[in-house]
């Protein structure tokens, strides 16, 4: 019994790991074919501007939220300084980004020096049988559940949802039936971005508040979204399903570094098999009857 | 004589130049700037690396630290178990193939997957992380290859290349590293004009095209990723034989991202370009670093930023291209090239 509840509680921690990392990165990927390598630094600066605020007294919850809002901010002036000027450049943005995010974590090193006071985790501990756990991972699981909610609700339910999806759909018929695509592009990057802040706000608490903070994160958050491909609310929480089992049993098993091997080695197999990830075996089956629309 | 002229580009001036001053440089310094300048163009082939698949093949790879790092370390155990001289140069050959097998076997399976663009960059990122935080976790005794013990974040430390018995150290070394690199960026530049570089440069433009005018596409990329995760491993062998010294932090993040900014800043499409930015900029990055070292990384950030935004082609290129137009008149390279962007353009619609 023990045992069971301990492989159920690592599989959530791994899980909420991975969903949490990739969430922000998919949704830019799926909506504008770009992937943000400035993704670790995101979470970095959401980390940061949660620890200033919690520390200075700011409701834990508060400061989290400070931290989405800020990272949103950042992001949404990325966006229309640098990465507008790149469409159809993608591997210059990835080039462009990946500058940005250099520039970010040394200059955190340099404002702030190599590290932070971080905030505690907050909820304690429980223990099932001899081992001991922490409500502050349940509730992380808890929390990414119900990001993927909201995130349905917004895309499926909202004006921006529809807007967004006749985007990806199709940019150009989306802009002759008059959505401002170039400013759906900027509100889905401050969306992404503001995910990366909420993570890296939500794992400050459990981790040290260093520049490189989100170098912790990022190979996660790849190997997640290449599995899981361009479609942020189906493919990636499958994805982060189907890695954080391997994580977790190869990670309890043999430990951190060999859970993130057997990720990447996971990930490689993958991609052989499925090039555009989950959502496009997904899409692939959808389309079975009538295979009009040319794969990518 | 029609030939002969159009080697008259600024581009091969530029190597000339470049050859004669690297050739008559050691002449006019000291013992150290020499052994400097020899650690600059060991890790300038890892930007000649990344110039050559980056720029002629339009594959971005962020593995190229990855495969440094594997030259380095196979270099290192190879010549620690089997000693003496003659082993150093059979271990120069070793960790060249383990890094151009690791690339070909990472190739196959993205490139025979289907998986390009942003998504090998994705993926050649993540193998450098992972072979850092692996390689970071071998400072226990039990991770021991023979007699090579890979000593997690205290390093390896490596045997030099030597001849006789005496390791290669000063001018000769200085020598050997210049043949190495001017040997390599002759062999990529004569690659690059070849039916089969040609063949890369169309299948960076347009994939599906070049497969039907009966290119092997897929099989194209793994070779070229193949050679130049080679040239990277090369970089990594004598770096680790020119320090006799190897650590993980060699392929971590800050080292990964390096070589894209050299290339990035001199300009991808030529391999020239990338040679001599990544010289100039290392020399750089080493005057800053005794300065303040976290200043050089965003200086180069906020460099390589302004390349892609404002000068696509690249500072080095850009003047390429200028000294082209003004001096030799003649349409400089980068109006010969298809331009890219309408491709990706058109891929992006279509």
């Amino acid at each position: 019994m023990d045992g069971v509840f301990n492989a159920l509680y690592q599989f959530q921690v791994s899980f909420s790991l991975l969903l949490l990392s990739a969430i922000g990165l998919a949704v830019i990927f799926g909506m504008m074919g770009v992937i943000n390598l400035a993704h670790g630094e995101f979470m970095m600066l959401g980390a940061y501007i949660t620890t200033i605020a919690g520390t200075n007294g700011a409701p834990l919850a508060l400061a989290m939220l400070l931290g989405a809002l800020g990272v949103g901010l950042f992001g949404a002036v990325m966006e229309i300084v640098v990465v507008r000027r790149l469409y159809g450049r993608l591997l210059d943005t990835v080039a462009a980004t990946w500058a940005v995010g250099l520039i970010l974590s040394q200059g955190t090193l340099i404002l702030t020096g190599p590290s932070m006071q971080g905030i505690s985790s907050p909820f304690g501990s429980f223990s099932v049988g001899a081992t001991s756990y922490s409500w502050y991972r349940v509730a992380l699981g808890l929390v990414s559940v119900a990001l993927l909610i909201g995130l349905y609700l917004l895309f499926m339910k909202t004006k921006y949802g529809l807007r967004a999806r006749a985007t990806i759909q199709n940019p150009s018929i989306a802009r002759a039936l008059g959505v401002d695509t170039p400013r759906m592009y900027t509100i889905t990057f401050a969306l992404g971005s503001a995910l990366a802040g909420l993570a890296g706000g939500l794992f400050a608490p459990t981790a040290t508040i260093v520049p490189f903070f989100g170098v912790n994160y990022i190979v996660e958050a790849f190997v997640t979204v290449i599995v899981g491909g361009a479609n942020a609310l189906v493919g990636t929480p499958i994805a982060a399903a189907l890695l954080g089992a391997v994580n977790a049993a190869l990670g309890t098993e043999f430990g951190l570094y060999i859970g993130r091997v057997g990720l990447l080695l996971t990930t490689i197999v993958i991609i052989r098999v499925l090039p555009d990830g989950i959502s496009g075996l997904i899409d692939r089956w959808r389309m079975r009857p009538t295979d009009s629309r040319s794969g990518r | 004589m029609r030939r002969g002229a159009a080697l008259l580009r600024a581009e091969n001036v530029a190597f000339v130049v470049f050859l004669a001053f690297m050739l008559v440089y050691p002449l006019t310094t000291d013992e150290f700037s020499i052994l400097n300048t020899a650690y600059f163009m060991a890790i300038t082939l890892m930007a000649l690396s990344l110039a050559m698949i980056w720029g002629k093949a339009g594959i971005l790879s962020f593995g190229q630290t990855a495969f440094f790092g594997i030259g380095g370390y196979l270099y290192g155990i190879y010549t620690l178990n089997v000693l003496g001289a003659g082993a150093t140069w059979v271990g120069i050959l070793v960790g060249v193939l383990a890094g151009a097998l690791t690339a070909a076997v990472l190739g196959y399976f993205m490139f025979y997957g289907g998986v390009n663009d942003v998504f090998v960059g994705l993926t050649t990122l993540a193998l450098t992380l992972v072979l850092q935080t692996f390689m970071a976790q071998t400072a226990g005794p039990e991770w021991t290859v023979g007699e090579a013990r890979l000593n997690g974040y205290n390093g390896m430390y490596t045997p030099q290349i030597s001849v006789g018995d005496i390791p290669l150290f000063g001018r000769p070394l200085y020598f050997l590293y210049l043949g190495i690199l001017v040997g390599v960026y002759l062999l990529l530049r004569w690659l690059a004009g070849t039916r089969w570089g040609y063949g890369l440069l169309a299948l960076q433009e347009n994939r599906p095209r070049t497969e039907t005018f009966g290119y092997n596409v897929r099989l194209m990329q793994v070779q070229v990723f193949a050679l130049a995760g080679g040239v990277a491993a090369l970089s990594g062998v004598l770096y680790a034989s020119w320090g006799s010294y190897i650590d993980p932090s060699s392929m971590g993040l800050t080292a990964a991202i390096t070589p894209v900014i050299y290339v990035a800043i001199g300009g991808r499409r030529s391999l020239t370009a990338a040679m001599i930015s990544s010289m100039v900029l290392l020399k750089l990055s080493q005057s800053l670093a005794s300065e303040a070292p976290q200043y050089a990384l965003v200086i180069f950030g906020v460099l390589a930023l302004l390349a892609v935004l404002f000068v696509p082609e690249g500072f080095v290129v850009a003047i390429f291209n200028a000294l082209d137009r003004w001096i030799f008149r003649r349409p400089s390279a980068g109006e010969r090239v298809a331009p890219s962007e309408v491709a990706a353009d058109a891929r992006r619609a279509g």
